[in-house]
């Protein structure tokens, strides 16, 4: 072309970022980064097919090695000096900054996303996210000293920002001390290979960060690994389940970012231009191939044609092409065989297929944008994660219903609203169920601000001080939860003098067991004290039912009507206090004088949850830019619980209260030995304010009951103190709707552990409030 | 007069490929419906540079396209005929013709020369011949606050004076106190002054207050016949900037969309550099389509800016940076 031709068309031409750089350091390790004799495999450029390099597929063998060494690492570098560590860091931080062009590059050849994007986005935020927790290994031991790293860490990364999944996984895990084995995705290893040198030359100890490439077996073996103590992982849901089944009841900590079907919300009076713009931020950013991509656009149905016309004319000026070319908008998908799969969902759709006449280069690893209209919201491309391209779109009439189309999914990672209003943006922010929701804007991210999901998006938080949470353990260890066994019938059952049925309290009511069947319960002494009724699953169900229904009404009387009721709740426990000491004392067999004290002991934990209800505060994070990122604490929902045996009063209190101060609903399984303290506890809280349904208390076998809890799909977080060891059968439960659970070995009853059981009784959402006149 | 009428006596117009805009009856519903959400089209504007690059030739080709975009402009007191001469002779060869020899292309002009009212003369005389339009900046430029009748008559005088292009302000108020009826008479009443003569609408942006404000002042002055929106006298302390573009032309594509009629875009102020050219050449490409990339739709208000090309267009020849003592003055 010449310029005079130039001149007349006015065409772009390719504008391509060089290579040289990248592939001399491929060249430097001889396109191999295995050992002699290992098993390989080979990474691909997915734009043009070209060979990369060869790359060791991680043995069984290769993860002990990996985790042996991790763990004989581990204590010198948790016993670092915070500084130290922060030192390593930086210049973590400072070398990505400096070989942040050829990082780009690597990673473009790599995934074939636009280089635009890996050097303005994925680099960028990488070296922010080292920055951030060098800041985090510094302060650790002033601002958390109550925190000690888990141990080793097992860091399971995807394909889509190979490099910046690295730092959000690494960067925290280092800076509270931990050691990592990171597996970094098959198809895109080499970022995460040129960052272990870049690690070491930050003068990070032998040991303590390994990369072990592979395939999905390799990443098996690292989650499945004894000698870990922590699982991190993002990828898809299906991956997650299978590792959250995978560790059920091996004591491991474990965080999921998972995928996502995220609503983008348009309301008629939003700045429409800019909500497209959003879009193709959101949705056609890295090729769509993005856990939070705004996939589901629900837009206002009177604008809803008109939207869509231009939204098409947007698609059409998208470029599609080779990318390492500065100038285009969407590269290549990660791999052939991924693009055969997302035009296969697209081409099974009943829905009306736009798809953009945007010009493709040549490579079986390019596609068009889509988007698809008139679609119900039962439609498969409406329900499951495309992971493309590609867009569906809906509609709603009133910011009520886009609410309930945009929650009305397994998904809860992220969400975009778009309005003027700020009512009603604020409205729906608060309502949606997401980890993070974008007020006018889109894919906002920030090493300060919380990342992660709810619901079948997984659990946990990266960024932030919350992110800490997923990497610390509570300094202290924890005496064992207590075991009890029911008080055996005696020889000679003494009859009692006047018959106690002890019931379920459901919604507020008193029921009777739905199997109809009881046991006796029995005083150290040989007393019959009473019959509890022996709970089953359709009892569970009625409880959640009635919690599911309680909840929302709870969250919303507000922490200062909570804590006024909980208030009066210790007031009516104090006046019933004799009565309680003796019949813990009864019971469990204790001395009345420390029966009086447990009573004492659970007045002050009430006293101390009514104080917190109105003082869980949020934060406003320091993002950069005119943006305010609140993180809202959010009330988990329903929780399901089995309480401690012993302390049985104390127990109860310090695990049912904090759910009702932060506005859950819970359903409690009473201590199996000691259940009367439970239903007695009950008539309190009837009497208490305490709407019905807030707390729903079952008797019976937390060994039959909390399997159906943590199977349950309509409850959020489950919580197990009880005696016996629960945590295989209700991890491998919540893997069905990847529901959060905290079934710890031990706790000390004698503090209120409230920094845990807030964590554990709330979500952390951060929405994202652009701000400018 | 119909649009594709010329006015006895004058210069073609450059390249005129679509008839002008007529305006039409003020709609306050739409007015009011315009939304500009200030941080949204801030991020789309800072990742406008990053997103389109030209390279090489294509950069060439492109920056030898924007000399044809500028209103080579001076808007000083202190302006004589003799540097109105020296301007007009720089707008018939703003690039040196070793250069365009060099790059292959034919000779080129800049898109118009602006002027005030009493710098018309020597320009029109200057430009003889030459095709190049003479603009003149016009009612009470730069605050438009001199008297209304005034203000319409001085429009009269230029145009009578030989003037093709007038650069009109808008009365800043009306627009701070919403007063849009007052905004699309005045507008209107201009236009109708003007005649054959181009209007260019200039908003004063940086005097607005709000991006939503610009939205509604460029849908009201479009719909008072304005031919171009510009953003900016270049006398406010802020002149005209990518965010400010973004919702100008998108206002563009809304009125092309709802009436059918195309409206130029012609930002002014402060953009110097070739490489900010670029960026708006691509924003116009991207947002309204290479029609906008033509001097009857697009122009830039700019003065230091050709200087910048001529040296970047002597590096594609040469190969070695330039130095501005090596093109002529302007």
């Amino acid at each position: 072309m010449t310029v005079r031709e130039i001149f007349e068309s006015m065409e772009y031409g390719p504008a391509p970022e060089s290579t040289a750089e990248a592939l001399a350091w491929l060249d430097r390790h001889g396109r191999r980064f295995a050992a002699e004799g290992a098993e390989i495999f080979e990474t691909r450029n997915p734009a043009t097919g070209a060979l990369l390099a060869e790359v060791a597929q991680g043995s069984a063998a290769d993860v002990d090695a990996a985790v042996a060494a991790a763990r004989a690492a581990f204590p010198a570098w948790a016993a670092t000096p915070g500084h130290q560590r922060a030192r390593i860091l930086y210049a973590m931080a400072r070398l990505l900054q400096k070989h942040a062009r050829t990082l780009a590059v690597l990673e473009t050849l790599d995934t074939g996303k636009p280089i635009r994007e890996s050097r303005d986005a994925d680099l960028p935020l990488a070296a922010r996210h080292f920055y951030y927790h060098a800041g985090m290994a510094q302060l650790m031991a002033e601002e958390l000293p109550d925190r000690a790293p888990l141990g080793v860490c097992g860091q399971i990364i995807p394909w889509n920002f190979p490099l910046l999944m690295v730092a959000w996984k690494v960067a925290p895990a280092l800076a509270m001390g931990n050691a990592v084995v990171l597996k970094p995705a098959e198809w895109t290893p080499l970022t995460a290979l040129f960052f272990a040198e870049l690690a070491a030359e930050a003068g990070l100890p032998e040991g303590v960060l390994a990369i072990v490439t592979g395939d999905g077996t390799t990443g098996a073996a690292l989650a499945a690994h004894p000698g870990i103590d922590k699982v991190a992982f993002t990828g898809s849901t299906e991956v997650g389940r299978a590792i959250r089944g995978a560790t059920a009841g091996q004591g491991k900590a474990l965080t999921l970012e998972l995928g996502g079907k995220s609503p983008f919300i348009v309301c008629g009076d939003a700045d429409l231009d800019s909500a497209i713009e959003g879009l193709v931020d959101s949705i056609w950013f890295n090729g769509g191939q993005v856990c939070c991509a705004g996939s589901r656009l629900i837009v206002q149905e009177g604008i809803a044609d008109a939207f869509h016309a231009r939204l098409r004319k947007r698609m059409a000026t998208l470029r599609v092409g080779d990318p390492l070319d500065k100038c285009i908008d969407l590269g290549a998908m990660a791999d052939p065989a991924h693009r055969a799969r997302v035009a296969a969902m697209v081409a099974e759709t009943g829905g009306e297929v736009y798809a953009a006449p945007c010009p493709l280069p040549e490579g079986e690893a390019f596609m068009a944008p889509v988007l698809v209209t008139g679609l119900e919201p039962a439609d498969p491309l409406m329900q499951e994660e495309i992971f493309g391209p590609v867009l569906v779109s809906t509609t709603f009439r009133t910011p009520g219903e886009a609410v309930q189309v945009a929650n009305a999914t397994r998904y809860g990672l992220a969400a975009s609203v778009w309005t003027e209003n700020v009512n009603v943006a604020l409205d729906m922010a608060a309502k949606l169920a997401a980890g993070v929701v974008w007020v006018n804007g889109a894919n906002m991210f920030d090493a300060s601000a919380g990342f992660g999901g709810v619901k079948e998006s997984g659990f946990g938080r990266e960024g932030g001080w919350e992110g800490l949470r997923a990497y610390t353990k509570p300094a202290a260890g924890a005496p064992p939860l207590a075991v009890a066994a029911p008080v055996a019938a005696p020889a000679e059952p003494q009859a009692p003098e006047l018959d106690r049925t002890a019931k379920f309290w459901i919604g507020g009511k008193q029921s009777r067991p739905d199997g109809g069947q009881s046991r006796a319960v029995w005083a150290t002494d040989g007393r019959l004290l009473g019959h509890a009724g022996i709970g089953s699953r359709k009892d569970i169900r009625n409880a959640v039912e009635a919690a599911r229904a309680a909840q929302p009404g709870w969250a919303a009387a507000g922490g200062a009507l909570r804590a006024q009721v909980l208030y009066f709740l210790a007031e009516n426990l104090s006046a019933r206090g004799p009565e309680f000491a003796a019949r813990l004392a009864e019971q469990t067999g204790a001395p009345l004088g420390a029966a009086a004290g447990e009573v004492e002991a659970s007045l002050e934990r009430l006293f101390t949850w009514a104080a917190w209800a109105d003082k869980q505060d949020g934060a406003v994070k320091p993002v950069p830019g005119k943006v305010m990122a609140v993180a809202l604490n959010q009330p988990a929902g329903v929780i399901g619980m089995a309480l401690p045996d012993a302390p049985t009063l104390l127990g109860l209190v310090s695990c049912i209260v904090p759910a009702l101060a932060t506005g859950n609903a819970c359903v409690a399984v009473a201590s199996h030995a000691y259940p009367l303290i439970a239903t007695e506890f009950c008539q309190i809280l009837d009497t208490s304010d305490v709407p019905g349904g807030a707390v729903n208390m079952i008797t019976g076998d937390p060994a039959a009951l909390m399997p159906v809890l943590a199977q349950h799909a309509d409850v959020e977080t489950v919580w197990s103190f009880a005696g016996q060891d629960l945590s295989a059968a209700i991890e491998t439960g919540a893997a069905g709707n990847l529901k959060r659970t905290w079934v710890p070995k031990g706790l000390d009853w004698t503090r209120s552990n409230a920094g845990d059981f807030l964590a554990a009784a709330t979500e952390v959402k951060t929405v994202w409030l652009p701000y400018g006149a | 007069m119909t649009a594709h009428e010329k006015p006895t006596g004058t210069a073609v117009l450059p390249q005129p490929g679509h008839a002008r805009n007529p305006g039409m009856p003020l709609d306050l519903d739409w007015v009011a419906s315009a939304r500009a959400n200030s941080s949204a089209i801030a991020r789309r504007a800072a990742q406008m540079p990053a997103r389109r690059s030209l390279k090489g030739v294509h950069q060439a080709a492109w920056l030898a396209r924007a000399v044809t975009l500028i209103d080579l402009t001076t808007l000083s007191g202190d302006d004589t005929p003799g540097r109105v001469r020296r301007l007009c002779a720089k707008a018939r060869q703003p690039v040196r013709a070793d250069l365009l020899e060099a790059l292959g292309l034919p000779a080129i002009t800049t898109g118009a020369v602006c002027v005030y009212h009493e710098m018309i003369a020597p320009a029109v005389e200057a430009l003889k011949g030459s095709g190049i339009p003479v603009a003149a900046v016009s009612t009470g430029f730069p605050a438009g606050l001199s008297p209304f009748a005034l203000r319409l008559k001085e429009i009269e005088a230029s145009v009578a004076a030989g003037a093709e292009e007038i650069d009109i302000v808008i009365s800043r108020r009306h627009v701070l106190t919403g007063n849009w009826q007052a905004l699309y008479d005045e507008t209107r009443a201009m236009r109708a002054a003007c005649g054959a003569a181009h209007m260019k609408a200039i908003l004063a942006t940086g005097e607005l207050g709000t991006l939503q404000n610009v939205a509604r002042a460029s849908l009201v002055a479009m719909m008072a016949g304005a031919d171009f929106i510009k953003t900016s006298t270049g006398k406010e302390s802020v002149n005209a900037t990518l965010p400010v573009s973004l919702v100008m032309v998108r206002a563009i594509r809304a009125y092309r969309g709802t009436t059918g009629h195309k409206v130029g875009y012609k930002p002014a102020g402060g953009i110097s550099k070739a490489k900010d050219a670029l960026t708006y050449m691509a924003l116009m490409k991207e947002e309204l389509g290479d029609d906008w990339l033509r001097p009857d739709l697009f122009r830039f208000g700019a003065s230091s800016l050709l200087g910048d090309i001529e040296r970047q267009l002597e590096h594609h020849v040469t190969g070695a940076y330039s130095a501005s003592w090596r093109h002529a003055l302007g």
